[in-house]
């Protein structure tokens, strides 16, 4: 468990809003223009700043969704009772303002320097820094092997699906999707949520040295993780991110 | 000074808890789980509880822990991803009872768990009655997702310094970063002071 070490001090800085794009009925992603940006890794997240009138703030951390190189990038997803995601996916436009500072993390991150096979395990908006690994490895060419379980409610709910298919034709990236509450009529994917029976199936074998990026809420990533458990991944292979009903991504 | 958020209303906190909320934190009536990787799940007839670094080593069955004085404690606990969680029911064995009978010159600690876990804090700050190894929460046996079966408790820092799964205590003369302190997180990370970050 090595680590990088990151101890410069992150300072807040003001973040433009360079556009919004709606992503399902309740997600946007939130492209933001950051004047001084040093760059992130693919799974970081950032802290957002929301600042009234009175003075009063709240703050938040989203994972980032784009690739380390490209704009910053955040993907939120509204939950009725939130305080800040509500904001982020109806109110706020291009040109506003809002405080950032990260990248912050440097455990559940992928830098493309091996050859390990991926397993990617996300449970709805868990997706997202995900994808910023996906997005990152598609950029770079990289010829690992890599395999996406993507749980979602339903198909309308899926997070950056023409994105995740188009990732399919380089031959080394397999992206299966389950639909857990509703299925389009004649649905051939998977069905419910990502079991161990079809977890089992799906794993690469641990002989093959996977590694394993588990992002979802908790109920999802403890079951999923279990289940690798079970399947002998060492548990540094097993790299999760959690959320709760109010966890830290509201 | 922070820019105005267009639009941004926010939603107050009760005022009635308005100076138990650290900055940049909010209340929240769950208790979310974070943790950087799989739940391990340790059964109690190999768990053992053991303090390292004193003169001579200290170890503790379950049993010979459970048979140990415990306190209950009603704290505020605060994550470092901004949950607040207030009033809080725990039981636990002081750390002043697990290092009463151990002679050392230490002066910080490494909280070492199941899952290869490490987290790192003053001597001063889990002595003199302000940190436990807690096993009950709300009157049950503490989760496995929540740390069980027990787990360091320590309040008055951001949470990822209550370890979970907690299984020894290392007593070192000098400090040392563990787990998420190698990657980026503040050496000690007091809530009042929103010490999130190395450099905060």
């Amino acid at each position: 468990m090595a680590g990088t070490a990151v101890r410069g001090r992150l300072t807040w800085q003001v973040a433009e809003v360079a556009s919004v794009l709606p992503e399902t009925p309740s997600v946007r992603t939130i492209v933001l223009e950051v004047p001084d940006w040093a760059g992130h890794r693919a799974g970081q997240h950032v802290d957002i700043r929301l600042t009234a009138e009175d003075g009063y703030s709240a703050e938040r951390s989203y994972s980032i969704a784009s690739a380390p190189g490209e704009p910053l990038s955040i993907t939120v997803e509204r939950l009725e009772d939130g305080e800040v995601s509500p904001y982020l996916t109806e109110e706020l436009r291009p040109d506003d303002e809002i405080e950032i500072r990260g990248p912050i993390g440097g455990y559940f991150v992928w830098d493309g320097g091996d050859d390990r096979p991926l397993l990617l395990l996300a449970g709805g908006s868990g997706i997202v820094p995900l994808r910023s690994i996906m997005r990152y490895r598609a950029q770079t060419g990289s010829h690992v092997r890599v395999r996406a379980l993507y749980s979602s409610r339903s198909w309308t709910d899926v997070i950056y699906r023409d994105e995740l298919d188009s990732y399919r034709q380089d031959g080394n990236a397999d992206i299966l999707y389950t639909l857990t509450r509703h299925q389009p009529s004649g649905w051939a994917g998977h069905t419910g949520r990502i079991d161990p029976a079809w977890l089992t199936e799906q794993a690469w074998p641990v002989n093959e040295s996977p590694v394993a990026y588990v992002c979802g809420p908790t109920s999802f990533v403890e079951g999923v993780a279990e289940t690798l458990v079970r399947l002998s991944y060492p548990a540094a292979a097993i790299k999760t991110e959690r959320f709760g009903a109010s966890g830290g991504q509201k | 000074m922070s820019p105005i958020t267009r639009g941004f209303h926010g939603r107050r906190r009760p005022e009635a808890d308005a100076d138990r909320v650290p900055p940049g934190q909010f209340v929240t009536e769950d208790f979310p789980v974070l943790s950087a990787g799989p739940t391990p799940h340790t059964a109690l007839d190999k768990w053992t509880f053991s303090i390292s670094g004193g003169d001579g080593p200290q170890s503790w069955s379950w049993e010979a822990f459970r048979a140990l004085p415990a306190e209950n404690i009603t704290v505020d606990i605060h994550c470092v991803t901004r949950w607040s969680k207030l009033g809080t029911k725990w039981e636990g064995v002081s750390v002043d009872t697990l290092l009463s009978q151990v002679g050392h010159n230490a002066r910080f600690v490494m909280a070492h768990c199941d899952g290869g876990y490490t987290t790192n804090l003053p001597l001063a700050d889990v002595t003199g009655g302000q940190a436990w190894v807690a096993f009950n929460f709300d009157g049950k046996p503490l989760q496995p997702e929540h740390g069980g079966p027990a787990r360091l408790l320590v309040p008055h820092l951001y949470f990822w310094k209550s370890a979970k799964w907690v299984r020894s205590l290392e007593l070192l003369t000098k400090d040392e970063p563990g787990f998420w302190e190698t990657y980026g997180y503040h050496m000690y990370g007091d809530p009042w002071r929103e010490q999130r970050y190395a450099g905060d």
